[in-house]
């Protein structure tokens, strides 16, 4: 059923660290494999090798560039996938019953031998969570890798959503947010962990952790050393314009 | 939003049947036999033609049928089960009143009733995004009742209320665009998105693509702006305030009555067009537009 369960026993999902994302692109690669090759309909590409190619996706990562008045720019990276809300209005909105959420650890999931491929869910998302694969005409969604997280034929390692278990920078955090004495939970709690787009009322079980604030340097970078040159830099300085 | 022939085609169609078949339940016109069949073959025509352009576009048509299980949630699958019902009721009274001349008042009346549920579960499938804030409003649902009302009296031949109904129209239309727009500027930023407005002026440096891919085609759509005034104008012209005044303003005939339709069906296109190509979704705003 559509209905969303009144309450979860757990929250699984990710913290995803914005100040320790390099936007390698690894978590993108690593989903796009472990999920075209498991759980559901592949994740297609269209014309591959052509000259129009595309494809499907559960996680994309933006980049992103912040910059305040009188300060140098910065960038930040920014992963986006399913964020697993508590509140998930694309399951709601399914007619078929094909999006669900699970009661037990709140992963959002489509049973793929229900979906119409209306695209109805897709358009109820805030974040472009949803892709409608343009191959298997199903709609196709982070699984928080559901056929890894509770694997007993993995290596306990292992045991965590590919995004999470191959990123090189460890911007990327694994565990139940629904628990407050667990490590995800204490990291949101001590870095400030906020939504995405909280005003919508979707609540969001994935949690993003703000970039760190920045040094101020004392002087502009690029400021002279000396205008007026005295002493050698003085004397190189006439030499210099009289050859 | 992209602006699919089938959700257009289907919007447009059912809404016409429906709206007709609410007249009809009515006895407006008080028909029977062979120009009963007439009406009524219309309103299934109609209905039925934008119910089935309407899954042109799923993905996986061979699970439609549990589309119509959700009826408890979601808005879609009460569209789906209200029309089925709505369309199997009239046949009950369509039959009598072709082949024995009853006149079906009270079972006629609860087909309106149902007739109208249908397209406010039209509607609601917009309405209730609030992904979308130009439709995330009250005068969407008043908007699709009143072109259904207006566009079922045009056809049922009622041409005076129909030309009430296509001016009341007129002035929903440019009352919902006014609101659209604010809803629309209200949306927010990039900043405001992704949270990182306390850093600054935000801008997308590099988006997560370099192809096109669904998300983009299907709710970043930006239609060429330079145009989207003057269509608006066309469309309230053609929809509303065209008709409306061929109806009230002229002797009532059959040349003058098809014109009026004429124009309000080109009117309604326009107008549907430009509500799925106008309508901004907020994750536009990760893909810095």
């Amino acid at each position: 059923m559509t209905a969303l369960p009144d309450k979860t026993d757990k929250k699984l999902g990710l913290v995803i660290d914005l100040d320790t994302c390099v936007g390698c692109h690894g978590c993108v690669t690593a989903c796009k494999g472990w999920n075209t090759q498991h759980y559901g309909a592949p994740l297609s590409d269209t014309d591959p090798y052509g000259a129009d190619p595309g494809g499907t996706f559960l996680n994309r990562v933006f980049s992103y560039e912040a910059q305040a008045e009188g300060r140098p720019a910065q960038t930040i990276h920014m992963p986006r996938s399913c964020l697993h809300c508590d509140d998930a209005p694309c399951v709601t909105v399914c007619p078929t019953g094909a999006s669900y959420k699970r009661a037990e650890d709140g992963i959002v999931l489509v049973n793929e031998d229900r979906c119409i491929g209306c695209g109805l869910c897709a358009w109820a998302c805030p974040y472009g969570a949803r892709e409608l694969d343009r191959e298997a005409g199903i709609m196709k969604k982070c699984t928080l890798c559901v056929d890894r997280i509770y694997n007993e034929n993995l290596p306990e390692e292992d045991r965590v959503p590919a995004c999470v278990r191959t990123c090189p920078a460890g911007a990327r955090h694994f565990g139940d947010l629904g628990d407050p004495d667990s490590d995800v939970s204490k990291l949101v709690a001590k870095r400030g962990g906020y939504d995405l787009m909280p005003d919508l009322g979707t609540k969001p079980v994935n949690k993003y952790l703000p970039p760190r604030p920045k040094d101020t340097l004392d002087t502009a970078p690029l400021t002279a050393v000396a205008d007026e040159p005295k002493g050698f830099l003085g004397w190189l300085d006439k030499a210099l314009e009289k050859l | 939003m992209h602006p699919a022939p089938s959700v257009i085609i289907f919007t447009t169609l059912s809404g016409l049947g429906f709206g007709l078949f609410f007249w009809l339940g009515l006895g407006v016109p008080d028909v029977q036999g062979g120009s009963a069949f007439a009406f009524f073959f219309i309103a299934y025509v109609l209905s039925c033609a934008g119910l089935l352009a309407s899954t042109f576009h799923l993905g996986n048509k061979k699970n439609a049928i549990y589309a119509l299980s959700q009826w408890r949630t979601s808005w879609l699958s009460r569209e789906g089960v209200a029309a089925i019902v709505t369309l199997f009721l009239f046949a009950l009274i369509a039959v009598p009143r072709i082949f024995l001349g009853a006149e079906m008042v009270i079972s006629g009346v609860i087909g309106s009733v149902l007739a109208l549920i249908t397209v406010v579960t039209t509607s609601m499938i917009y309405t209730q995004l609030k992904t979308i804030p130009r439709w995330n409003q009250p005068l969407t649902p008043v908007l699709f009742l009143l072109h259904a009302l207006g566009g079922g009296a045009l056809l049922a031949g009622e041409v005076k209320i129909a030309g009430w109904l296509l001016l009341a129209l007129t002035l929903a239309l440019f009352a919902a665009w006014r609101v659209g727009d604010r809803r629309a500027l209200a949306r927010g930023t990039t900043g405001d998105a992704t949270g990182l407005a306390h850093l600054g002026a935000v801008r997308m440096l590099e988006s997560g693509h370099t192809a096109r891919n669904y998300v983009v085609d299907e709710m970043v759509y930006r239609v060429g702006r330079k145009h989207a005034e003057k269509l608006r104008w066309i469309a309230l012209a053609l929809a509303g305030a065209l008709p409306a005044a061929i109806l009230l303003l002229t002797p009532p005939g059959h040349i003058t009555a098809f014109v009026a339709l004429a124009l309000h069906l080109l009117g309604v296109v326009i107008g549907r067009w430009l509500f799925f190509a106008e309508a901004e979704h907020v994750v536009g705003l990760y893909h810095g537009a």
